[in-house]
């Protein structure tokens, strides 16, 4: 059930793999630091998945979805620590407050189209981050958020400790997964992507475009708000710096790394990407400059991501494959037979 | 069925179509013809609710379309094309068609969450919808096909199909056979001339006057936004105004 866009190329034994893989991932690790360093990669990519709605999917670019994250992880951190709230209730707002305020600014920014949306939103990006490091009785400004609630187990488990916390992000990344297998080949889905290959074209299919995109965009920050809050309950401690523009832009990497508008992409992506970082720890700031030409050699040869070309890859095998290819000449040969009929 | 009257727009204090009558027949092929910027395309825009007219009126089957959005035009029946169709490259034609019958379909969010029965007996009905109209348009062979692997013609038609979906009661084609063979320009001339014989109303824009004046019922001819000729193709071909503005300047037919 995991990786559903991929149910014409992925057989389900390979969606079952992955699974197990990431369940038994914990007890394969040599230490601890590398399931939280997985864990925060789940979170993550939980975040990316959602910009592969609004625009992967819907294509709109959204420069605010890092913004949206940093809201969601603020109001769990301020609800818990400040309000005094407890964690899954605190949780719940989050998702809500994310949503509220993604179908606000939805609104009137999807009004504006292609680069000025963009730039609209890289604007609404940085407001966040000014609010959250200027208005201080409210955000604590630089100091931060301390002491932040971290996710209690019913008395069941304690997700304070590394691993049942794993387990707590990777369910919530397979929810994450599955619900957007559902919408992608769903008629919704398939709404988004009209929008994505043209607004006029769209309109003329019958397509409410603000009605739509606004669903997507709200989707995407409800996303965004999920990542963020489990973010919070995971690092316990968070300041302005999450809502940096430069957590939009390394989502977006890992999108178009993985495969941007596909449904395994955002994991591959960030998977792959947060571990390549992770290896390449003892260069510091220089691993950037094997970052930049890796990037600009996979956007000119594989401009659709890891998975994309690896969909399209797919395709091709089949079709080439497939007896259909003499099917295919048969058929070509009735159709043309009947249209004659028709003309007579 | 389609009645356009006064029918205006201005851009800034250009008028791209400046008081266009008109009245299409059911069941009919009306063709508009003109020069390079008439303001054919903008009079199909207008129709089809992309942009708003000035000033005028039209009516669908006697209903007021004039200030309605174009999804809501679409609802009421009207399809078109485009000079250019931006599909789904790395989807199949199939794929890019399902959408086609979208605006018949009410699912939301919530269905698709709990994958309600209403979901699921939609999806198939797009989904037959879209076979249907592939089989129309006589392109069921590359139905698993991507978009990107397609000749041009068959993007054509699969832009036909796409417009056929959504089940409209008049076609909108904004010049259907550019940019293909002779041959093919037939084919289109046919596929056409089926739509009319399912009881389909078309109505298009296009160039190639060969096949306008051998398909169309009725020509209206536009020029500088305005229509300057309506008739049969016999009387357009002799009509001295339409011969002036293809031939052009009025020097050299005034000597």
């Amino acid at each position: 059930m995991l990786f559903k866009l991929g149910s014409l190329f992925m057989k389900p034994g390979a969606k079952m793999a992955l699974l197990a893989l990431a369940i038994v991932f914990p007890a394969l690790a040599s230490n601890e630091y590398q399931v939280y360093v997985m864990a925060s990669a789940f979170v993550w990519a939980i975040a990316v998945y959602g910009l592969n709605i609004i625009t992967g999917y819907c294509g709109q670019l959204n420069l605010a979805h890092g913004g949206f994250f940093a809201i969601g992880a603020y109001t769990l951190g301020l609800l818990t620590s400040d309000a005094g709230w407890s964690f899954w209730p605190a949780f719940v707002a989050a998702l809500l407050v994310t949503a509220v305020l993604g179908f606000l600014v939805g609104v009137v920014s999807l009004r504006l189209k292609e680069h000025y949306f963009a730039i609209f939103t890289l604007c609404v990006g940085f407001i966040i981050y000014l609010l959250m490091d200027k208005w201080e009785e409210l955000t604590h400004g630089p100091v931060g958020v301390r002491d932040i609630a971290a996710p209690y187990g019913f008395g069941v488990v304690d997700f304070t400790e590394t691993t049942p916390f794993y387990y707590l992000v990777l369910a919530f990344l397979v929810f994450s997964i599955w619900f957007m297998g559902r919408l992608s080949r769903s008629l919704l889905g398939r709404t988004f992507i009209a929008i994505r290959n043209g607004d006029e074209l769209a309109q003329s299919l019958g397509i409410n475009l603000m009605r739509n995109k606004v669903l997507a965009f709200v989707l995407s920050t409800t996303y965004a708000g999920l990542a963020g809050a489990l973010y919070a309950g995971m690092v316990r401690f968070i300041g302005p710096e999450e809502a940096n523009i430069i957590h939009t832009f390394d989502m977006i990497t890992y999108l178009l790394v993985g495969g941007i508008g596909t449904l395994t992409g955002p994991l591959l992506g960030t998977i792959s990407i947060v571990w390549i970082t992770q290896s390449l720890q003892f260069l510091e700031e220089y691993r950037m400059i094997l970052f930049g030409p890796l990037l600009v050699v996979l956007v000119i040869f594989f401009p659709r991501g890891i998975n994309g070309q690896f969909l399209t890859w797919m395709h091709h095998k089949a079709q080439t494959l497939s007896p259909a290819k003499k099917k295919k000449s048969s058929k070509v040969q009735t159709a043309t037979s009947g249209e004659v009929k028709n003309n007579a | 069925m389609l009645k356009v009257e006064h029918l205006t727009k201005m851009f800034g204090g250009l008028a791209a179509v400046n008081d266009v009558s008109v009245d299409f027949e059911a069941g009919k092929i009306n063709a508009i013809i003109g020069p390079n910027g008439a303001g054919k395309s903008t009079f199909f825009n207008l129709i089809s609710g992309l942009h708003q007219p000035t000033s005028g009126r039209i009516l669908l089957d006697g209903t007021d379309v004039t200030n309605m959005p174009s999804d809501k035009v679409a609802r009421l029946g009207v399809g078109r094309t485009f000079q250019t169709t931006n599909l789904f490259e790395q989807a199949s034609v199939l794929d890019n068609l399902i959408v086609g019958h979208r605006l018949r379909t009410k699912s939301g969010l919530w269905d698709v969450l709990i994958n309600s029965k209403r979901l699921q007996r939609e999806e198939k009905a797009a989904r037959d919808k879209a076979m249907e109209a592939l089989d129309f348009v006589g392109l069921t062979h590359v139905a698993g096909q991507f978009i990107a692997d397609i000749t041009q013609e068959e993007r054509k038609r699969v832009a036909f199909a796409l417009a056929l979906a959504t089940d409209p009661k008049i076609v909108l084609l904004d010049e259907p056979a550019a940019g293909v063979n002779p041959e093919e320009t037939q084919g289109f001339a046919e596929l056409m001339r089926k739509m009319v014989d399912n009881g389909l109303t078309v109505c298009l824009i296009e160039h190639k006057m060969d096949m306008i004046m051998s398909l169309a019922d009725k020509i209206m001819v536009l020029d500088h936004g305005e229509k300057i000729a309506e008739g049969t193709p016999e009387e357009v071909r002799n009509n001295p105004v339409v011969i002036e503005a293809y031939l052009g300047g009025d020097e050299d037919a005034a000597a």
